[in-house]
């Protein structure tokens, strides 16, 4: 059987091939947790992509409507759980919008500088992990490196690690720390004894001068890479349009040339958060690009996420700065008696891996009546068909890999 | 930037009163009620007109409108129905809409026989998943979608879990449950 597909990395155009029907996952490691894509191949070329969730199913929007928001927040951490702190943020932000509560500027401030401080953790686990999906080991321990100073420094301001449940209804359940002890990891890195006590925000300050000139180490290690550049450039292409319709977000979306961040262009009750700040979005098409490369690949996406990094340490710095004047408490009341009004409201945040909404009805008891979240990389997942059809078996996990999904919060 | 009332008019003025059935203009996120035989029809519409250019499908849920507690129920002021929402906004403009499309819990009266709404997968890609798990999860049988199979819960799954009179399973494949 011949095949049109006149890809030069194909040479065996004479070698007769039965079609194969090729179970990828659910525990594949390149398929980001339990993702199972059943592929129809014909040789090394996939012909239909058939993606099967719901591994992770745990019909977290039934829970929600049968508990308060408050205590809902612990099964938002659970969604997305590379980046529990901006799954807390908008599921909060969205009860505050429907009870019309306003934050003091202190919890905003933290708010902001929790927030891309977990976005900068979350992209480092996309850029080690995508590394490791193309068979590069450095980038991951790399990265890992970097995100236990992050997750360390998380420790300290509410004691967990992954599943935070620090941002809640009405600010945060804690202020920052005064003094702690140097994160070891850190104390090891920048040769210092681990004993020495610093105040929170120095010890932050110092880490984001450590991972400042480490970022230009990374674009060496992947994205100058030529063998990175050759799994990646002009591979898994999506037009605008194509990204538009399919209701694809966040990075993936700005990896197609759309100039669209929700801390700009979203609700006042979101960007009002970010005012004052001083950050860029960056879109592809970028002049650091390798010729291979063409708008909305997956190089694209892979380096709209490492600009990402750049623009969350300049808002964290930013943050950091204004949190010792900032005037309020961080945190007003939010009773888990507190009536929900008989309204509705929907409201989107920018998370690491795209926009993610909750949708709530309050029905005038303190539970809402119907809740909803509405995960982005469910809509990112989506385009893994489209993309990967006509490609080479192992180039699916490129392209899938350049989406970042996670799991937990496709199956919620 | 058009507002939700703007937004009414227009609808009204290309489809007439009957497809653009209610309207909430006052709540926090204002919407629009579109009778269900004309929603792909005012999906078309919102998208390519000029002046709304809705490219961009946020989110598409059902919900199930039925108070069981009866503790509950007095203060409960809707009659029980199922309604699919739509979450829209524009990439150009920076506008966003809400349309709900409201169905009876089920098809004829007839307990589970789903209710049916026309499937809006043909102008949005995005809602071709969100269907399915609409139809998944609550039960609403989109006609015109071109796949509508369960998204999150097994094929051989039984009964819709949103649903609020939905009732727990004992045992599944030899699992036991609550």
């Amino acid at each position: 059987m011949t095949t049109e597909l006149q890809d030069p990395r194909i040479v065996e155009y004479d070698v007769r091939t039965d079609e194969m029907l090729v179970n990828m996952g659910p525990q594949h490691p390149s398929t980001h947790g339990v993702l199972r894509l059943l592929l129809r191949t014909d040789g090394e070329i996939v012909h239909e992509v058939t993606p099967h969730l719901g591994y992770l199913h745990r019909c977290a929007e039934k829970i929600g409507e049968n508990l308060a928001p408050p205590q809902w927040v612990p099964y938002t951490d659970r969604m997305d759980y590379l980046a529990g702190m901006n799954m807390n943020l908008g599921m909060s932000l969205a009860v505050e919008k429907l009870v019309g509560m306003e934050l003091p500027e202190k919890a905003q401030v933290i708010r902001v500088l929790i927030s891309e401080l977990g976005r900068i953790a979350s992209h480092l686990v996309g850029m080690g992990a995508y590394g490791l999906d193309l068979g590069t080991f450095s980038p991951f321990l790399w990265a890992f490196r970097e995100r236990e100073i992050v997750l360390d420094l998380f420790e300290e301001v509410c004691g967990a690690r992954l599943t935070y449940s620090y941002i809640t209804p009405g600010g945060a359940t804690h202020d920052l720390p005064g003094s702690i002890n140097l994160p070891p990891g850190l104390a090891s890195l920048t040769n210092q004894s681990p004993e020495t006590t610093v105040s929170w925000t120095d010890a932050l300050t110092q880490f984001l001068d450590w991972l400042e000139p480490r970022i230009e180490e990374y674009h060496t290690l992947l994205t100058r890479n030529q063998i990175f550049i050759k799994r990646t450039a002009g591979l898994g292409v999506m037009s605008p349009e194509m990204a538009k319709s399919y209701g694809c977000t966040g990075p993936v979306l700005r990896g197609s040339g759309v100039d669209w961040d929700l801390r700009r262009d979203g609700e006042d009750i979101y960007t009002g958060m970010y005012q004052g700040y001083d950050f860029d979005i960056p879109v592809a098409p970028f002049d650091a690009a390798p010729p291979e490369s063409v708008l909305g690949d997956n190089w694209c996406r892979f380096y709209v996420r490492m600009m990402e990094v750049v623009q969350s340490i300049r808002l964290v710095r930013q943050a950091i700065e204004k949190y010792p004047t900032a005037e309020g408490s961080y945190r007003e009341t939010f009773k888990l008696a507190t009536k929900l009004p008989a309204d509705e409201c929907y409201l989107e945040t920018e998370c690491p891996r795209g926009q993610m909404g909750f949708y709530l009805v309050g029905d005038g008891s303190s539970e809402p009546f119907r809740a909803r979240a509405k995960s982005s990389c469910f809509c990112n997942l989506a385009v893994t068909a489209p993309l990967s059809e006509g490609f080479l078996l192992a180039d699916i996990p490129a392209i899938v890999g350049s989406l970042d999904v996670v799991m937990g919060e496709i199956d919620r | 930037m058009t507002g939700a009332s703007d937004i009414q008019q227009a609808l009204k003025e290309e489809f007439g009163n009957e497809a653009i059935s209610g309207a909430n203009l006052e709540a926090i996120d204002p919407w629009i009620e579109v009778a269900p035989g004309s929603i792909v029809a005012v999906s078309t519409f919102l998208r390519d007109d000029e002046r709304f250019l809705f490219d961009h499908l946020n989110n598409l849920c059902g919900s199930d409108y039925l108070q069981p507690d009866p503790k509950k129920a007095k203060s409960f002021e809707h009659e029980p129905h199922v309604e699919v929402v739509y979450h829209l906004s524009s990439f150009t403009h920076k506008h966003r809409i809400t349309l709900k499309v409201k169905l009876p819990r089920w098809a004829d009266d007839v307990e589970g026989q789903l209710p049916a709404c026309p499937s809006v997968a043909s102008v949005w890609a995005a809602a071709d998943w969100h269907e399915r798990e609409a139809y998944d999860l609550v039960g609403i049988r989109f006609t015109g979608h071109p796949n509508l199979r369960r998204i999150l819960c097994p094929e051989d799954w039984e009964g819709h879990p949103l649903r609020k009179d939905y009732e727990f399973p004992l045992e599944y494949h030899g699992i036991r449950g609550k």
